[in-house]
């Protein structure tokens, strides 16, 4: 069945849980190093091996971030939660259970607005934030699929086992219609964008820093119930969030034109084809045994600390691009085409140095962005907001045009210094010599009597016949402003 | 010459200070009897002669030098088997654990060690510190010095037994639901329960989290109090642990009083449950107390006729999970099946099958289905309410007594058996006067109250959370009391080994 077909007989609902480790330098519940990469088990206390005797204390900054990202969501802050205990048997799960919260997470009850390529606003809900530890990575060595099965044997490397993690947990999202996939891909994407806000997690998903699951179901029209779901665990890029979205959408609505049923499972998703297929089966694991951490106290976070948390939240992405939407004038798609290419920090500083929001976007998303493409490099890389800002103020106050700032401009990038200094060390400053610029005019309108004779007669856009010559007699330097000010001045005199 | 193991740890500490003799006296004297005694009682799991002579002599060069000490820096003691020392094989009493040297301290461990006392060795326990005869250990059973064809009580049964046997001053154990109590009381010795919370028990291997709590074993109130002192302390490695400062436990202990104490008899503890011995030894020190001064009232709490099956559904359901890890995967006994493929799966079960015995198997299934989908409120839900009744019942309790008595136990310590084993419950029913203080989190003490048919009977103080120098202060006057009335400590009456 075709993507579409599914789509206009079936009502899409998704929903999504998404995991970001969290940056802070030590672990959810010990002092190990919370880093990436070094050796095999290096980054472990008695508390990350679960080694008996030992106990977890909380980590304050992870709580500090935990809460920030609740705030983010608009969420509501618990009074009081509790940590609880997981529990089910797996190598990477050092004391066979995780430390998580259950039924009483520290953040509930927000939503997020997620911005489609359209330009359209869709509100998620939130349900609830909660904090957990991370377990360890297992290789499985031998066998060819790097799988389980039929491996020889397996490695656990536990550096992972405890990093603080917040799991954000959305309500159903309906309404998507066919736009499913790309609600999905751009609701991870305005959370990643939210964690580097927050400066709560360098949110690489290539790193797994973020990690998404996602549910979908069907139904057969909006009102009807919700369908059963399955839920495609750890994809890890926003393509594969759309195409595992896709995938399961036309797959379900096969299974339900075939009159079959949608088994409730968790999945997997296969990059190279671009499929999922069933995980393993847990007839026994979904019995977690929750009850409540007695090893940690309940977790109060003191009100006047959250309201210091709160009025301390960096400007949300979505905030931001509302401010600066009014402030800048721009319009909803050269404001996207800006987020898009990753301009916007560059704009606004650029504006804050002293430019104007056009010149800024205008040079940013122009001739900065061309020669960033043909080297293959990013725009920020070749210059500085400030630098940008002198070049416009300069072309502001006339003394370079636009052909004359493109050519400050690559001295700027070619490291010859401020774009005052090119000016002046490249001798590329507009002509302000009104002694030879009028001598140029005089020149020209004494070569050209049959043009003087149209401007003469009203045809004022015969001047343009004119600048030609007196350009050329000043080597491109001259205001073309000016001149044309100086031509009407002496022809009409 | 003086029996160095015959002194308190007071008079130790003392001794060692006026410099009569040396630390290493003093821990070699130890070490002998224990070379003597242990044959016959089997306390330890582990001796750690080297280690006990070394930190031993440290000690005395300290002292010779002149440098400042810990006031019972040298007085030897030691550690349940199931507090984790770096170095030293700490095994919990079980298969699972018989070859596992941690890599790092418990925090008790570190707090004896900062003080100067040396480690004599490790004491038997019951496995995971589950059962409450000692005789649930993969290492043997220990005998009750008073009669070796007895049971010392447990879990902590090696450490009560140490202390009893003159092995140790005092010793280090742990109480989930009268494990320092009930053999202190079956060996006529001195536990300790402490507030929740008072000892840190970051390092002492878990059976039930909410529930455990590290405490002294002594043959004086003294004693235990000096052992509490160095024990007590925030830890920020137990989140658990209180914070503030420690109480003067030794001052409470030395000032001891009975005079206008009002000690409250637990009528739910006192009516038929304690047999016809224990009744009347009970009553008997309860006269004592009065002709001390002490006030008799009797105070009702209705609640704990649930405690024991509030208990039994809480500390499963913990044990259920905090035994999860012991898996064969990263450390401790790893089996493979016999037959069939071995995967992460099937050797965790083979694991688990032969590290574990009897006793623990049963609590981890019967916790494990506590807490399953569906049982959850029925069960532990509905245990965590109990819980708070209980503690209710203790606060109304406390307007009318300064403290709330009853006997320790019901029994005095019995014969090793089997038969007991096949019926569970009898044993359960052995915990009803100890385990209200561990669901409550408040402070117990049993101490001994003289003899029935040749052995101890334990006397149980219960205080208020946080008042546990109330309890060294008003034991402490009971204890003065008791030995007036027999002519000295009640172990001076056990017979010789």
């Amino acid at each position: 069945m075709k993507y579409e077909d599914a789509v206009a007989k079936y009502d899409p609902v998704i929903g999504i849980e998404v995991h970001v480790e969290l940056g802070t330098a030590t672990k959810m519940f010990d002092a190990a190093p919370n880093s990436f990469g070094g050796g095999a088990n290096t980054n472990v206390t008695p508390v990350s091996l679960g080694l008996p005797g030992a106990l977890p204390s909380v980590n304050r900054t992870a709580v500090e971030y935990a809460v920030k990202i609740g705030l983010a969501l608009g969420c509501e802050i618990a009074e009081s939660c509790r940590f609880a205990r997981k529990n089910y048997f797996y190598p990477d799960v050092p004391k066979n259970f995780q430390t998580s919260q259950y039924d009483e997470p520290i953040a509930f009850d927000g939503s997020v607005d997620v911005e489609l390529d359209d330009g359209e606003i869709i509100t998620v809900p939130i349900e609830r934030a909660h904090m957990e530890e991370d377990a360890g990575k297992n290789t499985h060595v031998g066998g060819s699929s790097g799988r389980i099965h039929g491996a020889e044997y397996s490695l656990v490397d536990y550096n992972r086992a405890g990093v603080p993690l917040v799991e954000i947990v959305t309500r159903p999202i309906t309404g998507t219609g066919a736009g499913a996939p790309e609600v999905a891909s751009s609701y991870v994407r305005t959370l990643r964008d939210i964690f580097r806000a927050l400066g709560v997690s360098e949110a690489r998903m290539e790193q797994g820093n973020v990690r998404a699951d996602i549910n979908v179901s069907l139904r057969p029209s909006p009102d009807a119930p919700l369908g059963t779901r399955t839920e495609t665990k750890n994809v890890n890029s926003f393509r594969s969030i759309e195409r595992a979205v896709r995938f399961e959408i036309v797959r379900q609505a096969e299974l339900l034109d075939a009159g079959e049923t949608v088994v409730q499972e968790t999945r997997h998703f296969h990059e190279d084809t671009g499929e999922t297929s069933p995980g393993r089966v847990k007839s026994d694991a979904d019995d977690y045994r929750y009850f409540p951490e007695p090893d940690l106290v309940p977790l109060v976070p003191p009100r006047d600390w959250i309201e210091e948390l709160r009025s301390g939240l960096p400007e949300l992405p979505a905030e931001r691009r509302r401010r600066l939407l009014g402030e800048w004038g721009f319009s909803e798609l050269e404001m996207r085409d800006i987020i898009n290419a990753g301009l916007l920090d560059a704009i606004e500083q650029t504006v804050s140095a002293g430019a104007s929001p056009a010149a800024a976007r205008k040079w940013w998303t122009g001739e900065i962005s061309r020669l960033a493409k043909q080297d293959d490099r990013e725009p920020a890389e070749l210059a500085t907001p400030v630098q940008v800002a002198e070049l416009a103020e300069l072309i502001e106050a006339g003394k370079l045009n636009d052909k004359l700032a493109r050519k400050v401009l690559a001295g700027v990038i070619a490291g010859e210094g401020s774009p005052r200094d090119v000016m002046a060390g490249r001798g590329l400053e507009i002509v302000e010599d009104t002694g030879a610029l009028q001598e140029a005019v005089e020149q020209a309108i004494a070569d050209n009597p049959d043009v003087v004779e149209k401007i003469r007669g009203g045809k004022m856009q015969a001047i343009g016949a004119l600048m030609g010559p007196i350009m050329k007699a000043t080597r491109g330097q001259a205001d073309a402003g000016k001149a044309r000010e100086m031509i009407i001045e002496r022809i009409n005199a | 010459m003086t029996d160095l193991t015959r002194l308190s740890a007071v008079e130790l500490a003392a001794g060692m200070q006026a410099g009569d003799y040396s630390s290493t006296d003093v821990t070699r004297a130890h070490l002998d009897r224990i070379e003597q005694v242990e044959p016959a009682i089997n306390s330890f799991i582990t001796v750690t002669p080297d280690a006990a002579l070394a930190a031993a002599g440290e000690v005395d060069r300290k002292r010779a030098a002149g440098e400042e000490l810990h006031p019972f820096a040298g007085v030897p003691v030691t550690h349940k088997d199931l507090v984790v020392t770096a170095g030293i094989a700490t095994t919990a009493g079980s298969k699972m654990l018989a070859d596992w040297v941690p890599p790092y301290d418990a925090t008790v461990y570190r707090r004896t060690k900062a003080a100067g006392l040396p480690l004599l060795g490790k004491t038997n326990l019951d496995e995971f510190a589950m059962g409450s005869t000692t005789e649930h250990s993969a290492f043997g059973n220990t005998a009750n010095p008073w009669d070796t064809t007895k049971v010392p009580g447990g879990s902590s049964g090696g450490a009560a037994a140490s202390v009893a046997a003159y092995e140790a001053p005092f010793s280090v154990g742990t109480d989930t639901g009268g494990s320092v109590r009930q053999p202190a009381a079956f060996t006529g010795t001195v536990g300790v329960k402490p507030t929740y919370g008072s000892v840190s028990r970051y390092g002492v291997i878990a059976m039930a989290s909410s529930l455990d709590q590290v405490g002294p074993v002594a043959r004086s109130v003294g004693d235990a109090a000096a052992l509490h002192s160095i024990l007590a302390g925030h830890d920020p490695f137990d989140s658990t642990s209180l914070s503030g400062d420690v109480p003067d436990f030794m001052a409470a202990a030395r000032e001891g009083s009975l005079s206008g104490v009002r000690l409250g008899v637990i009528k739910q503890l006192v009516g038929d449950a304690p047999t016809g011995g224990v009744a009347e030894v009970f009553r008997a020190a309860l006269d004592v107390a009065a002709a001390g001064g002490a006030e008799i009232v009797e105070v009702d709490c209705p609640s704990l006729s649930f405690a024991l099956d509030a208990y039994y559904l809480i500390m499963p359901s913990e044990v259920s999970s905090n035994l999860a890890r012991y898996d064969g995967m990263r450390f401790g006994l790893r089996v493979e099946p016999d037959e069939g493929p071995v995967t992460a799966e099937t050797v965790m079960a083979a694991t688990r099958a032969a590290g574990f015995g009897a006793e623990a198997k049963r609590r981890i299934i019967l916790g494990t289905y506590a807490l399953s989908a569906g049982y959850y409120d029925a069960y532990y839900g509905s245990a965590q309410k109990v819980r708070t009744l209980v503690q209710r019942d203790f606060a109304r309790a406390f307007e009318s007594a300064d403290v709330l008595v009853s006997p320790t136990a019901p029994t005095t310590a019995f014969g090793f058996g089997a038969e007991r084993e096949a019926d569970p419950m009898t044993l359960y029913l052995g915990d009803i006067a100890t385990i209200p203080a561990n669901l409550a989190g408040i402070p117990g003490m049993s101490l001994p109250a003289g003899l029935s048919d040749g052995m101890p009977v334990g006397f149980q103080l219960l205080a208020p959370a946080h008042e546990d120098a109330r309890l060294y202060r008003i034991g402490a006057g009971l204890e003065t009391a008791l030995d007036a009335e027999r002519g000295g400590a009640l172990l001076a009456q056990a017979p010789e080994l």
